[in-house]
């Protein structure tokens, strides 16, 4: 089933013009059944549970039920993506609870600027030097082929 | 046909794709365009934040060279590449990523990725050439960077291409449709930048159920690179390289941490190590048998030697290796420290980059520090970033370039005003996510420069441009006029759905293009019969079927497989030889012949619709 979205929670995103799932599903995969108003994801043989949509979703109504052609049930793999850090909750077979949390960045969301803060190197389109160098290089001038 | 209304976008640089290489575009492209008062244009098949092959996040950059601080020269690098390869790669595009990568990694920090640092400040090395990073917002990061610098108002985003746009033998612009909406998109450009990612799923991948989407590289990345570039009439490099990655069974988790960071030994069901107890085989493939690291492809071939000799399963140590790390602490309380700290970074390898592993850990009451976990070699993927290299045959810098490789703009296609970067452009392999986004930025400069000097504008024959729109909507209306023929939309004799068709290919090619179910081995004569039943294929993909947006980007997306399938099957059938077993085995010409120390390219020509294979000389960058 890879993603799959509990009715319950799920309200279809109703403020909005299309859903999060939908907009987010680097494969085109989540819809929403407009009659219901609830998402699905319209093809689990072709997802790659990269969890995008169980991450973005505003109502946490979207979870990942391991590939049943190989993978034993049972077992969850749940995050909370705040705008910092991440925290997983993986819940074994056996009941084993395990928890996680990583930082997954370190400035402000919204806050990067193109060239970082380095200086311009060149004007000239035709140098191999790139718009942020060769101070982004932290090697004082662009590294050679000896 | 239905009626799609044409949208048309006039720009003077276009950049197809929005994965690494694209965000790197974006941003250098954007800086030379405000100097030079030009427009760029993004677009992406889906939205930026989680496009592409990092879109799920990844645990480690796996190029920095590090030159500044001394540890690595470029030509460390590039030594590097060409052993892992066997010989066969492009020093100067290889030289020209390793120059500029440092710059990107660190950009990406500037931005906000966390680096594992060490106690001293410096970045942590998983291996001579990787870093560990907290990377689950390594693409929202990335993609942030690129749309502050392009604007949103110059991104298109679920918007598919289908074919580049060629005008005299340049080309103007790309074509597609959105899959949101009914509306056939034009755009025209004085140089396109083609960054739309390498092809999963035209070989049968091992889990044919649910598990058919877990393929190890995305399965939307579907062959719009190799497509768009052999279309439009560009000489093609290494497209017989595929790539076999070896990763977790089933889920396919990474397994670099393991045996770069961790120090892990994998074997076989006698408790054998394949690295040890194959070694003599390496002596069949000197020089490159004999270097060290041992090549990748070569390393896959001493864990199928075992394999097939009925040694399975194998499995990667991974209680043996966290106990010997664990064990060198000198304390009890430090040692409980050390195995916490080990287990998270374990985990957080998975929860990074592979969540299905992590399932899969979990579902089977796995604890990598009690027990060992199973590796297999996955199914053969086209990634010229990665340790493949298929890819558009392009221009090198004109400062390293020999003179056979340089042909007036960096990553310049041998088609005028066509860029390629990331795992559109071939024989530059290892520059996976970060070199992908050094080299999106070097083809920027490159595309910016050719519209500077090419200032003309893009211009396409209308009546032209409305058949290219009939064409590409057909299956709609193949699906419209011929759905009525039968009581259940999936069978008819009058078409194909894109499903149907993806498992034709799939099949084709796994058994005779040396899938999974031969073991990875072919000859000519299997190659050829797999020609002759892709041609019947190629001949169907006009009856292809669709019944939504959805399923017409389907459609092309498999017309798109279906010619990286036959250029990949005419490139070995083309090189006589065995040359990266573990990759592909050629069983009717076994070994590696000196006289193939050479690119095997291919072309086909939009005029006359034929194929044509040419050798291309190996010149060194020192």
């Amino acid at each position: 089933m890879p993603s799959y979205v509990i009715p319950d929670k799920c309200d279809g995103c109703k403020a909005l013009d299309k859903t999060a799932c939908q907009h987010i599903c680097p494969n085109d995969l989540m819809v929403l059944n407009k009659d219901l108003m609830k998402a699905y994801n319209q093809a689990p043989e072709m997802c790659w549970e990269c969890y995008s949509c169980v991450k973005i979703c505003p109502t946490q109504a979207v979870e990942v039920r391991g590939y049943a052609d190989f993978c034993p049930l049972g077992a969850t793999v749940t995050p909370m993506r705040s705008t910092d850090s991440i925290m997983w909750t993986v819940k074994f077979r056996n009941g084993t609870l395990k928890r996680f949390k990583f930082p997954i960045r370190t400035t402000a969301e919204g806050s990067a600027v193109p060239d970082g803060g380095y200086p311009t190197g060149t004007d000239d389109l035709k140098s191999p030097l790139l718009y942020t160098e060769p101070e982004s290089t932290r090697c004082g001038e662009l590294p050679k082929v000896k | 046909m239905p009626n799609f209304e044409t949208v048309e976008v006039k720009t003077d640089v276009l950049i197809l794709g929005g994965g690494m290489a694209a965000c790197g575009a974006a941003v250098e492209a954007s800086y030379w365009a405000k100097k030079n008062n030009l427009k760029v244009t993004l677009v992406d098949k889906a939205a930026m934040d989680r496009s592409g092959a990092v879109a799920m996040g990844l645990s480690a950059i796996n190029q920095y060279v590090d030159v500044n601080t001394g540890k690595n020269t470029i030509n460390d690098y590039v030594d590097y590449v060409r052993n892992d390869l066997m010989g066969i790669t492009r020093e100067d595009l290889v030289a020209n990523i390793a120059r500029h990568v440092d710059s990107s990694v660190h950009l990406f920090e500037k931005w906000g990725l966390p680096i594992w640092k060490d106690a001293d400040g410096a970045y942590v090395h998983e291996g001579r050439w990787q870093l560990m990073i907290n990377g689950e917002s390594y693409k929202v990061i990335v993609a942030e960077a690129a749309k502050n610098a392009i604007g949103i108002d110059n991104i298109y985003e679920r918007v598919f291409i289908t074919d580049p746009l060629i005008k005299d033998g340049k080309c103007v612009g790309a074509v597609g449709f959105s899959v949101r909406e009914n509306k056939f998109y034009v755009f025209k450009a004085k140089s396109v930048l083609c960054t739309m990612g390498g092809a999963v799923h035209v070989f049968k991948p091992r889990s044919s159920g649910e598990g058919l989407g877990r393929s190890w590289y995305p399965p939307f990345n579907s062959g719009a690179s190799a497509y768009f570039t052999i279309r439009g009439g560009a000489e093609m490099t290494c497209q017989e390289v595929r790539f076999i990655p070896v990763r977790f069974k089933d889920a396919y988790g990474p397994v670099g941490a393991w045996f770069l960071l961790f120090k892990s030994r994998a074997t076989n069901c006698l408790g054998e190590n394949y690295m040890e107890t194959n070694r003599p085989e390496l002596d069949n493939w000197k020089p490159y048998g004999m270097v060290k690291p041992v090549p990748a492809n070569l390393r896959n071939w001493l864990m199928m030697l075992d394999v097939t000799a009925g040694n399975g399963p194998i499995f990667m140590r991974t209680e043996e290796a966290i106990a010997k790390i664990a064990d060198a602490s000198p304390d009890e309380k430090t040692k409980k420290k050390k195995l916490k700290e080990l287990e998270a970074e374990a985990w957080e390898d998975f929860l990074d980059m592979t969540i299905s592993q992590a399932i899969l850990w979990a579902a089977t009451n796995t604890a990598p520090e009690e027990k060992p976990s199973e590796i297999a070699a996955c199914e053969p993927y086209f990634i010229g970033s990665h340790s493949g290299a298929s890819g558009a045959w392009v221009s090198g810098p004109e400062d390293i370039a020999h003179k056979d490789y340089f042909w007036g703009y960096p990553n310049m296609t041998t088609v005028e005003g066509m860029f390629a970067a990331g795992d559109a452009s071939g024989a530059s392999s290892h520059k996976f996510s970060s070199g992908s986004h050094a080299e999106g930025r070097i083809a920027a400069k490159g595309a910016i420069s050719y519209a500077v000097d090419h200032a003309g504008e893009p211009t396409f024959d209308d009546a032209e441009l409305e058949e290219m729109k009939k064409r590409i909507l057909l299956p709609l209306d193949v699906f419209e006029e011929n759905k009525g023929a039968t009581t259940d939309p999936d069978i008819n004799p009058n078409y194909i759905r894109p499903k149907m068709y993806m498992f034709r290919l799939q099949k084709i090619m796994d058994e005779y293009a040396g899938g999974v179910s031969t073991n990875f081995t072919t000859n000519k004569h299997l190659l050829e019969r797999g020609l002759e039943l892709l041609d019947f294929l190629k001949e169907d993909s006009e009856k292809l079927a669709a019944e939504d947006l959805h399923e017409l980007m389907r459609c092309w997306e498999n017309v798109h497989r279906t010619w990286q399938a036959e250029a990949h099957i005419r490139t070995i059938l083309f090189r006589e030889e065995t040359r990266w077993p573990g990759y592909y085995f050629r069983a009717d010409c076994p070994s590696m012949k000196a006289d193939w120390e050479v690119f095997a390219n291919c072309k086909w020509d939009p005029k006359t619709g034929k194929w044509e294979m040419i050798k291309r000389d190996m010149h060194r960058v020192y």
